[in-house]
């Protein structure tokens, strides 16, 4: 995704979130601290409601574990809407309390695809409240070029040596559970028991390990990817959708597959911090976004699909043609959507990835 | 001035600095000491114990990056003396007039730029479609693309180039004081080249040597960029783990830890090499 950027990187980390937290000034009335991936808020859909509304929103880029860490900084404050994938919404709450529950009275349900409300609602809620609001998503696949795409079907794929150094995927979890589904397991349903999962963890960091002299190098943001497929140097790469289909319209040969043990479906919220200090502007902010016109600006920006009803009608051609190449109606089928991640895995998972960066 | 005038001067002339130190260095160094001794019993409650730095002992990878960020620090800060001690001699000694400023110049520009971008710069040169491969391939030295990128060479070669101003600095000062007559004398006793470099030359420029040493070693180990864009996978260094920790892990209280852990590493190092070179802190900063 072009978005998912260099943030987490060019951040120096905690220093500027405890500096952010000591110096951010306190909104007016009349404004809306949105925190979100690049692409969410193209620079029209704000200006067009700031002309609407008069507020005036201020837009932070940002990305999952960033935005995370920000909010757990300051209790939940410093902003007044984030947009945090789903499955990351639940562990967060329960250990940090950064999020307030929504009031779903004051959302638009109309303008929101039915099935992705309902799975979102039921990803997202604790003690009987919901935290979050679907707003975009998609899926994480392969980007091959045509000239290895018949031996690279699969993540484990990537191993193989008719694409030797010539590959890059994440070091994050998104692989880990890539690499799990592709050797047999399914990491989902392990989900609950830890020990089960850690035998799973297991077998994909020894197959990890076995792989890193196939890989190039571990990207870390969307454009560094981008270029490193742009000039050849990377002819397959485990990675975000929307980057695909930016470089299938700059060359027809490189394209988005879902492999065949399925893409790994995301969809990002709408949730509020707990210390927001104007809620009012959030949720107009999302049912503004959220009608299809609009919602169809965000995807052309971002590439991504969002989760507004009869948006697709609206979005640009040459997408839609490239995301129904992508997948056929067994591939969609085959999605498989991230369910929440209870506390504790992320440190199991951290502890292979650790131990996969350190080996050589 | 009154005195009391001038104490009043004195004190506001320090405020800023004093409140910076305070507030941005001292305490939060207190509180990533004070987390790192933190223990999570469950998710609301906590405890204090060792556990930490338990697991920095008993997890290889960590005490292994750990060592191999020092060892490739130091010989980072090495490699950067060897190459910065001829050109500061250059520009201190040999250049006349206008050049040694033109040349002062020269190293200087560079450091306009950000490390980002002065990383970047090496990656264009250095990739696999970068303009060494693409030379190497014109004058037929190598059939196919050379990748020289994503390697602990290219690392180094990136820490020595983002380190050598800050060597240069320091040695050109001390050199340039050192009066002529004294390595000619050296000379006139009987000296060769090696033996005036090492009993007059270095002890002359032995301050310099250690200061810019300590400034090139610090910003070695603490670099964060370079290792990570340029040596990609196998870059493990010991600043990316403690960023991974905090950041995506949000396992604040081993980040904290091995923080503090690198600090104690920097400040032992530092000190042990002030006295192996019989050097002490006020003498080469002041």
């Amino acid at each position: 995704m072009e978005g998912k950027h260099w943030t987490s990187l060019t951040r120096t980390g905690i220093a500027t979130a405890l500096v952010t937290a000591l110096f951010s000034t306190h909104a007016s009335a009349e404004e809306l601290r949105l925190i979100t991936w690049g692409g969410y808020a193209p620079d029209d859909v704000v200006a067009q409601f700031e002309e609407e509304t008069g507020i005036d929103v201020q837009v932070t880029l940002s990305n999952n574990e960033d935005m995370i860490s920000k909010l757990r900084a300051t209790g939940g404050a410093g902003f007044d809407l984030a947009q945090p994938s789903q499955d990351r919404i639940i562990g967060v709450q329960r250990q940090f309390n950064v999020y307030q529950p929504i009031d779903v009275s004051r959302i638009d349900a109309a303008q929101i695809q039915p099935s992705m409300l309902k799975a979102t609602q039921e990803s997202t809620s604790l003690n009987g409240q919901q935290y979050g609001v679907p707003a975009v998503w998609g899926t994480s696949g392969l980007i091959v070029n045509d000239a290895v795409a018949d031996q690279v079907t699969d993540y484990t794929d990537l191993c193989s040596d008719a694409v030797a150094g010539k590959v890059s995927y994440r070091l994050k979890r998104p692989t880990l559970i890539g690499f799990a589904f592709a050797l047999g397991e399914d990491p989902f349903a392990a989900y609950n028991d830890p020990d089960q999962y850690e035998s799973i963890m297991a077998k994909v960091e020894d197959k990890l390990i076995d792989c890193k002299p196939n890989v190039k190098t571990y990207w870390t943001g969307g454009d560094q990817l981008l270029s490193l497929i742009r000039t050849g140097e990377v002819t397959a790469a485990m990675a975000w959708d929307a980057g695909g289909w930016k470089l299938h319209a700059e060359d027809p040969s490189i394209r988005f597959v879902a492999p065949e043990s399925g893409a790994l479906g995301w969809i990002d919220t709408f949730a509020l911090p707990r210390r927001s200090e104007n809620v009012d502007a959030a949720y107009k902010w999302i049912n503004f976004v959220m009608q299809p016109e609009i919602a169809a600006k965000i995807t052309n920006q971002s590439g991504n699909f969002t989760a507004s009803k009869g948006a697709d009608e609206f979005v640009k051609a040459d997408l839609r043609d490239a995301y129904r190449q992508s997948f056929d109606e067994d591939a969609l089928n085959n999605i498989k959507w991230y369910p929440p991640v209870p506390p504790g895995l992320e440190s199991m998972e951290g502890q292979v990835l650790d131990r996969v960066q350190a080996a050589n | 001035m009154r005195p009391s005038a001038g104490k009043l001067s004195l004190c506001l002339l320090m405020a800023p600095f004093v409140l910076w130190i305070v507030l941005l260095v001292v305490l939060p160094h207190l509180q990533m000491l004070r987390v790192s001794f933190h223990v999570r019993e469950t998710w609301d409650t906590v405890a204090f114990g060792l556990e930490q730095y338990g697991n920095f002992f008993s997890e290889s990878y960590y005490w292994r990056t750990f060592v191999r960020t020092g060892v490739m620090s130091l010989f980072t800060t090495f490699l950067t003396l060897v190459i910065a001690f001829p050109i500061a001699w250059y520009i201190a000694r040999l250049a006349r007039g206008r050049s040694k400023g033109v040349l002062f110049l020269a190293c200087l520009i560079p450091f306009w730029a950000s490390e980002l971008v002065r990383t970047y710069g090496w990656m264009i040169l250095l990739r696999e479609s970068g303009l060494f491969s693409a030379i190497l391939q014109a004058v037929g030295l190598a059939d196919g693309p050379v990748e020289m990128l994503y390697n602990d060479a290219a690392v180094i070669v990136g820490l020595v180039y983002n380190g050598l101003l800050f060597m240069v600095v320091p040695l050109v000062t001390t050199l340039d004081g050192m009066d002529e007559h004294i390595v000619e004398a050296g000379y006139d006793l009987g000296g060769n080249h090696w033996t005036v470099l090492r009993e007059i030359i270095l002890p002359w420029a032995m301050p310099g040597v250690v200061s810019g040493c300590i400034v090139v070693f610090m910003l070695t180990l603490g670099s964060y960029l370079t290792p990570i864009l340029m040596g990609g996978k196998d870059s493990a260094w010991f600043t990316e783990q403690i960023f991974t920790q905090f950041i995506t892990r949000f396992n604040w209280e081993q980040g904290a830890a091995l923080g503090v852990l690198l600090l104690v590493l920097s400040s032992v190092i530092v000190w042990a090499g002030l006295r192996v070179t019989g050097q002490n802190l006020r003498k080469v900063m002041g």
